[in-house]
């Protein structure tokens, strides 16, 4: 590493917003993502005047209806925001690519505090279209569309969703380490569990091992509790510079260290290793870059766009060794609200609704701020890591709290 | 008890990199590009070998015999009117680093499939040949290993 400290050190996270989370609640994107944007810029103590930076994941017009939100334009018009610098694009480490580019943007003094927002709308689309199909373009007899780059390789053979690809990973696990469907079953029943605490989720009800267990499998070993829930929401942070910190009105989180390598094969099934994914780059990229170790975090918010991937995190992080995430997770003491690594704490994506990243993002600002509620995790809350992405997309955040 | 595949295939389209690899089962034989500078195999096809970055890369064939990675039953109904399938990921005999998402067909899916060995089988769709993977037809006794073709 370079002398002197990681340039997302100069940026903290100062404030946070969130939209209404839930189902087909029938408003647009940028009506949503404006509620979150202004929450976040008033937490912060700050005025849209103060606002100079905007960047988000993925931008718009990318993926399938609802899974884009607005771009950055539409909502810098909206808010008729004067910027110094903007960002929005879908290729990087993950969904928090975004939240990463602010903080290298105030530490580069291209921008003071930036706007970060992600938007879905996708339970809202899935109401009006039904489940969308994966898009392909032209070649096929009978207007049937053909497809072309990594869809090619996987389509033909039925594997047309993520949740086929993953389980190959998962599979694979099972058979190398003894992974066990009751072990998966904890990320899913600890997000309930959490999620029942949280009233913004989308399922609170309570889920035992035993509900999870006797759910429908949807590509094996994966159930119906290890997929995500889709939902509208939008979320929002303001990433500042480090020295507006302590005139924020709530405590800041500061970034301690970002993590974004991809050294593997950027693909899903040609990866070395397809016992774990792109997490083991970001990860040990992140740890490159600190002092800090995996015993010195407090809580952990990592993806669960699939339980798998959390697990597959538990492991790149170093909670735990290759393969120790099943005995790990057990039993699920260790990751409970109260336990030595409280997980997912407001249900996660599996429960809490799929946030894309940004709501573990969220989650993790709000314990460090000690603002949990009835969720707030017991003891110490200084160190927060967030991770996102899943396959050959991923892109991790250590968070610590500031005074104030 | 199991499909061979989805109710309805998804094909892919062909372009002057892939047509190799979609067509070549018109022979019954798989193909993969190779670098006729390093003899290494290069999948998805490129057009420099990514190991030594020859341009100077050709389709050769291989034995179609490979090993079951990993696999997955779908039972969701992606497709309407599909049956569960068996989704597998095999490596290829002659440089197992290159695998191929496939379905495997003929075979039952538990906690023997990893580590099978498999052999190509064309399911023909239109103008495309898809390498679909069964269980060896001589799976127990001595074959040549991953060298044969080296």
């Amino acid at each position: 590493m370079s002398a002197g400290p990681p340039l997302e050190r100069q940026a903290a996270i100062t404030g946070i917003g969130q939209s209404d989370v839930g189902r087909r609640l029938g408003r647009t994107d940028l009506d949503l993502t404006l509620d979150a944007c202004l929450e976040a810029i008033s937490d912060a103590g700050l005025t849209r005047d103060d606002i100079d930076g905007l960047a988000t994941y993925p931008g718009a017009g990318t993926g399938m209806a609802g899974f884009s939100g607005p771009g950055t334009p539409e909502v810098q018009d909206a808010l008729r925001l004067r910027l110094n610098w903007h960002h929005g694009g879908s290729e990087g480490p993950a969904q928090i690519q975004a939240v990463i580019a602010a903080c290298l943007a105030v530490g580069a003094g291209l921008a003071r505090h930036v706007l970060v927002y992600r938007t879905v709308t996708e339970s809202t689309a899935q109401g009006e279209g039904g489940r969308q199909g994966i898009g392909g373009s032209g070649g096929g007899s009978g207007g049937v569309p053909r497809f072309s780059g990594f869809l090619q390789w996987s389509l033909p053979f039925g594997a047309v969703s993520a949740v086929n690809w993953i389980a190959l990973v998962a599979q694979r696990r099972v058979h190398e380490f003894g992974l066990t469907g009751e072990q998966l079953g904890q990320i899913a029943v600890n997000g309930r569990r959490n999620a029942g605490r949280n009233p913004k989720a989308i399922y609170r009800d309570a889920m035992t091992l035993d509900d999870y267990l006797a759910a429908r499998m949807i590509s094996t070993p994966l159930r119906l509790f290890d997929c995500d829930a889709p939902c509208d929401g939008s979320t929002a942070v303001v990433v500042s510079h480090a020295d507006y910190a302590p005139d924020a009105p709530r405590p800041a989180c500061h970034v301690n260290a970002v993590g974004t390598a991809l050294r593997g094969r950027p693909s899903w099934d040609q990866f070395d290793d397809m016992t774990t994914m792109a997490a083991r780059d970001a990860a040990a990229s992140m740890w490159e870059r600190t002092d800090l170790r995996p015993a010195d975090v407090d809580t952990a918010q990592l993806y669960d766009g699939f339980s798998i991937l959390t697990m597959v995190w538990l492991e790149a992080l170093g909670f735990c060794g290759r393969g120790e995430s099943g005995p790990f997770v057990e039993g699920g003491s260790r990751i409970a609200l109260d336990g030595a690594l409280p997980l997912n704490t407001a249900g996660g994506q599996l429960s809490a609704g799929r946030l894309h990243g940004f709501g573990l993002l969220h989650e993790a600002c709000v314990q460090l701020r000690g603002e949990g509620g009835d969720r707030q995790m017991p003891g110490r809350h200084e160190v927060a890591v967030v991770a996102n992405g899943g396959g050959p997309i991923a892109g991790s955040m250590l968070l610590t709290r500031g005074s104030g | 008890m199991f499909a061979n595949g989805p109710a309805f295939r998804l094909l892919p389209r062909l372009d002057q990199d892939n047509e190799f690899f979609w067509t070549g089962g018109k022979d019954g034989t798989l193909r993969f590009l190779r670098c006729q500078a390093c003899r290494q195999f290069v999948h998805p096809p490129t057009p420099r070998c990514p190991a030594c970055l020859s341009a100077d890369v050709a389709p050769e064939p291989v034995s179609g015999h490979g090993t079951v990675h990993s696999f997955t039953v779908n039972h969701q109904q992606w497709i309407p009117g599909s049956d569960p399938y068996v989704i597998g990921l095999v490596s290829i005999d002659e440089q197992p680093d290159i695998r191929l998402m496939t379905n495997l067909v003929d075979c039952d899916p538990d906690g023997t499939l990893i580590g099978a060995p498999v052999e190509v089988a064309f399911e023909e769709n239109d103008d495309v040949f898809l390498p679909l993977f069964r269980p060896r037809s001589d799976a127990g006794s001595a074959t040549a290993g991953p060298e044969e073709a080296s």
